[in-house]
């Protein structure tokens, strides 16, 4: 289990957890289905506003399942921000994880850790949380 | 039992309980008994839709793509035909 990215899509999530801070941000990458492959970047609005929760909005997340299906795409990656506290999941992450094929991918806009070490991927699967290597390609 | 009428689209996480199927059938005039026609078949899945009773709080359900919680909640109407969505939501801390 790993995760290989682009350093364009990376640097973007980075970007827009800065510009939503205090609020948490959060967002998917979809790909071609079946390839494990996280090519198209695309932002969500965080629902709850929140600096310590994050929810799609249930009209977003509808019509995400509908765009995905229809151009024959999977959710690579579910991402989101943590503000102040370390990129790893949290005990509400890990209980509310419903995509046992995705990469949940945790960054972090707290101040003291540079960004390149606050970009973290993990499988989340019946409560198990498990990190795997990142790759990022420049 | 009549003929089921109703489409469930379940979602990845659920379809343990289906048999991987992703889309099922279901009987019922109502979302409570749909709920319950459901968990005949496949039993088990009630339990990861409801809690005390009622819909759990981060499970999505929609009905011919409108949010099942401003149609009435496990008391909305269904009829031959409809389409219901399963989907968890995606949310955290």
């Amino acid at each position: 289990m790993s995760l290989t990215i682009s350093r364009a899509i990376v640097d973007q999530i980075l970007e827009q957890a800065r510009a939503e801070y205090p609020d948490e941000a959060c967002g998917v990458i979809l790909g071609p289905a079946g390839a494990d492959s996280p090519v198209r970047l695309k932002p969500m609005i965080n629902a709850a506003h929140s600096p310590t929760f994050y929810e799609f909005d249930p009209k977003d997340l509808l019509a995400l399942y509908r765009e995905v299906d229809e151009k024959d795409e999977e959710i690579v990656v579910i991402y989101h921000s943590h503000t102040e506290t370390e990129a790893y999941p949290s005990r509400t992450d890990i209980a509310y994880a419903g995509e046992p094929g995705a990469h949940y991918v945790l960054v972090s806009t707290r101040e003291e850790i540079a960004p390149a070490t606050e970009f973290r991927s993990y499988r989340i699967i019946d409560g198990n949380v498990t990190e795997e290597p990142v790759t990022i390609l420049n | 039992m009549t003929s089921a009428a109703i489409e469930v689209r379940i979602p990845t996480i659920l379809r343990p309980y289906t048999k991987d199927a992703k889309v099922v059938s279901a009987d019922g005039a109502d979302l409570k008994s749909v709920i319950s026609d459901l968990d005949r078949q496949y039993p088990g899945l009630a339990e990861r839709l409801l809690e005390d009773g009622a819909l759990r709080r981060f499970i999505n359900i929609y009905v011919n793509d409108e949010d099942v919680r401003f149609l009435g909640g496990l008391d909305a109407s269904l009829k031959s035909g409809d389409s219901i969505t399963v989907l968890p939501a995606v949310a955290g801390g």
